[in-house]
Formats: structure tokens, sequence, C-alpha cells
């Protein structure tokens, strides 16, 4: 079989620039062949999405007019008069929310196989950044097509930001470009959006594949346990890379068949002067602190129920990233069976808050 | 000074520099980010039009300077001007006539026709503006406190 090194252009390159240590990167990595090799394809898959939010988004942006009385109108000749702009707006929505989707599946089929343990810490906490990150994106986005969803999720949004105590104030006016939301705002989220994001982003993303490559797949702890005859292995490159393109293939058609026939609705243009629309949501990933929010009464005992919200959101997040580097002295428990415990826990929360989020 | 002394002369030189040149960097981004100050006047008073104009058990949201304001005209003909941004998340509120309460849809959250927060999350009332009848015209002014 034909393999990288023979062809005509590697050699070119190779002989000039010495190519052994990115051959290095890519062969010595070696992936455990397990019940569980499943969720080994989940990062890749949430890769392949944000490729395709890249492709897509530069698509929209040959279009897309950002300003208070240019954008609502941008999209919707994208979406009726433009050819096939319609599928790739739809292609951009659909692709963020599925991208969402398999980073979460990715990082809780990360914490539940403890693949963040020593030596993979880091690249735990850099998959959590670019999480948050995402979630910033779809945030910043959802807004760029000014309808009036887009518009209250922005305004509750920036209002959440700006309960943190002492510097929240300072936060929501640089996020807002003002007080209120208002064509600053949408300025400054198409900047946060295009730019300093995908920017931010990308370097992290770097890192996070960087160590990824350097440290290798996890094995889980009953792989561990195996005699060396019984473990079974592929090799990374092009072994599992191939059966990676196969499953890109498969959520590209998916993800086509999404767009095609469902459509996103563009809604009504944002009014300032028009009331919340009844039964206002946020996109399903933020439902779970919205509706955390919901339920809070007025006031915890001499704080603000949503400062008291954002506080927890804060904390959890922080605590959650720094996961890896928790020391547990409990004799009873081991430290698996709190990890255990907590992540079904956090699981059965996002999940229950979300779907109480989407009944009431 | 030997080759070691001025390593750590040229690092120590270096960081000092670096770390000046980062916050001289830092301070005017963070002031352009810093919105500048609307030089529209702040507005003290509003125009609504005919009284006779506004039907009972009605309500319009109107803008007061950059800020929106709700203001109704109850069952028994009494108007009332709040702000019309909920105290909790800043969503827009609304009249909903079934209920005689002003509610904001984001939350779930109640006030009364005084402003008052009754139920759901809001922490605070709604400020209350002033609401003026001259020769048949409303007019709404900021309360004295607020």
């Amino acid at each position: 079989m034909k393999t990288l090194e023979d062809s005509k252009i590697f050699s070119w390159l190779h002989s000039r620039y010495d190519l052994s240590g990115i051959l290095h990167l890519l062969y010595h990595k070696k992936v455990p062949v397990h019940k569980h090799t499943i969720w080994y394809y989940m990062g890749g898959v949430t890769l392949f999405l944000f490729l395709i939010q890249l492709l897509t988004g530069i698509l929209l942006l040959m279009y897309y007019q950002p300003g208070e009385n240019s954008s609502y109108e941008s999209v919707r000749f994208i979406v009726n008069k433009v050819n096939f702009g319609w599928l790739i707006r739809n292609l951009h929505s659909w692709s963020a929310n599925l991208m969402i989707f398999f980073a979460f599946v990715h990082m809780f089929s990360v914490f539940f196989t403890r693949a963040y343990e020593k030596p993979r810490e880091l690249t735990w906490v850099t998959g959590v950044l670019l999480l948050v990150l995402a979630m910033v994106f779809g945030f910043s986005g959802y807004l760029l097509p000014w309808n009036e969803l887009s518009f209250f999720a922005t305004k509750v949004g920036t209002d959440i930001a700006g309960a943190v105590p002492v510097i929240g104030e300072g936060i929501r006016t640089v996020l807002r470009g003002g007080e209120d939301v208002t064509g600053a705002t949408l300025s400054r989220f198409f900047g946060f959006h295009v730019a300093i994001l995908p920017a931010l982003f990308t370097i992290v993303l770097v890192v996070h594949l960087f160590l990824v490559q350097k440290v290798g797949m996890s094995e889980p702890d009953f792989f561990k346990k195996l005699p060396d005859e019984k473990k079974k292995f592929i090799s990374f490159f092009p072994d599992f890379a191939i059966r990676d393109a196969l499953l890109w293939l498969i959520v590209l058609y998916l993800l086509i068949f999404l767009a095609l026939f469902f459509q996103w609705d563009l809604g009504i243009k944002a009014d300032a002067l028009s009331p919340a629309p009844t039964g206002i949501k946020p996109e399903w990933y933020f439902m779970f602190m919205f509706q955390s929010l919901k339920m809070l009464p007025p006031h915890l005992g001499f704080i603000e129920g949503e400062v008291f919200g954002v506080l927890f959101f804060g904390a959890a997040a922080l605590a959650w990233m720094l996961i890896p580097f928790v020391k547990f002295n409990s004799k009873k428990y081991t430290k698996e069976r709190i990890m255990l415990v907590l992540g079904t826990l956090v699981v059965l929360f996002i999940v229950s808050m979300t779907i109480i989020g989407y009944l009431l | 000074m030997g080759n070691n002394g001025r390593r750590k002369f040229i690092t120590a030189l270096l960081s000092i520099g670096g770390l000046g040149t980062f916050i001289s960097a830092f301070y005017p981004v963070v002031k352009y980010m810093t919105p500048v100050k609307s030089g529209k006047p702040s507005v003290s008073s509003l125009k609504l039009g005919k009284l006779s104009d506004f039907a009972k058990n009605a309500w319009e949201i109107v803008r007061f300077g950059r800020k929106p304001l709700i203001i109704i005209n109850d069952e028994n003909g009494k108007l009332h001007a709040l702000s019309a941004e909920c105290t909790h998340l800043d969503c827009i509120v609304q009249y909903s006539k079934e209920e005689k309460m002003i509610i904001c849809a984001c939350h779930n959250g109640h006030y009364d026709l005084n402003g008052k927060n009754i139920s759901g999350p809001p922490p605070r009332p709604l400020k209350q503006y002033k609401v003026n009848i001259q020769n048949g015209e409303i007019i709404i002014t900021k309360k004295e406190d607020g």
C-alpha cells in the first residue's frame, strides 16, 4: 500500500524541511480498540462541524451587512434572493447547534471515562474553554439576524453579565456598546463573532489538538488492566483517520438532511419598543441556565436571585474546568466514585432543567 | 559584568519594558472599548397626545429619551406610566388585560399597576413616572425622587 512518504510532493518537502517531527506526531499515536471506542470519534465530529461553520460563515459574510437597518434585511435577502442562500444559512445554523451538541457529548464522554486525569489535565482545560467559546460564538451569532427573539436573548444575556458584582456593570456597557441593546451592540457582536472569537478559538483549538496528538488516546481502566497480548490497537494514521473521515461524511449527510427539511425561521424584525413575546426561549444549550434563573426567588437572603444564579454558574463552570486538579482526602469514597456521582448529577440537572424549560 | 550578568540585565530590561508596553497598550484599548456617552440631552417630559384618544384597558410602549416606558390606561380610566424594563433581566414588559397586571414574558415576572413586583423573579419594582393632564393632553414627567 502506498504511504504518505511515497508521494513525490512529500519527498520534495521532506528533503528540504525535514518533516520527521510531523510524521512522528502522526504515526506514534495508537487508538485502543474496545467497547467504548465510539467516544473517541466525538471530538473529531465537533472539529468537522467547526470547519463547516468556518466555511458557511465566510460565505454568509459575502452578503451580510451589520446594522440596525440592514442586518435583518440582508439576512432576508440571503434567504429569499441569493442562490442557495437559504441552504448556506440553514447549514450554518444547524452545524452550530450540532457542533455544540457534539462538544457536550465529547466532554461528558471524556469526563465519565476520566480521560482528563494526568497527563491530560490541560487537554481537558482547553476543551472546556473551547466549549465556553463555542457557546459565546452561538450567543453572539444569535443576535446578528436582528430579530425579535435574538434581541431579547441579547438583552437578557448581557444583563446576566451585568449581574456580576463590581465589574458587571462595566462588562455589560462594553458588550452592549452603551446602556441598551442597539445598533452599537450589533456592531460589537459582529466584531466578536467574525474576528475576535474565531482568532481565540483557533489558538485554543490548535493547542488542544496538539496536546491530543502529543499525549495520545486515553485508555479506560478496564483496558489498562488487560494483559498486553489482549490489548488491541489501530494506528491513528491512517486507520483511525479513515474511519473518522467516513463518520464526517455521515454527519455531513445528516446536516444536509436537516438543512434541507428543517428551515431556520427568520422571525420578525427586532423592535426596541415592543414587549418580549410570550413563550420566549433561548437556544437549547442555554435553556438549563435560563430555566434555573426563572425558578430562583427574587432574593436569597441578602443577595438578589439573579446575582446568586450568575455567581453559581460562574463558579460551577470554573470548578468543572479545574476538575483534573481536584484532590480528595475521603477514606470512605474513592475519587472515581465521587466523580461518577458528580457527573451524573450535573447531567441530570442539565437534562431535567432543559426539559422543564421546554414544557413550562 | 560576565555573560551571565549581562543576560540577567537584558532579561530584566525586557521584562520591565514588555510589561510597561503591554499596560500602555492595554489602557487605550480598554478606553476605546468603553462606549462614548451619548450627546443627546436628557429628556424631562413627554407629550403623549389627547387623553380622549387613549382607550380604557389599553396600553402602549413609548420612548422617553432613550428609555422605554409602558403607559397603561386601566379599566377605571386611570393612567399609569412606568419603566418598561423588567428589573430582573431587562426584557420589555407588557400589560395583560386578562390578569390586569404587568407581566414580563421572559421569566414570568408579575407587577401590579403601580409597578410593585408581586411574583416571579423580579427583585425590585418598576420605576414610576408622573402623569399630568393639561388641557386634555397627557404629559409624562420624571418623578422628583427619580
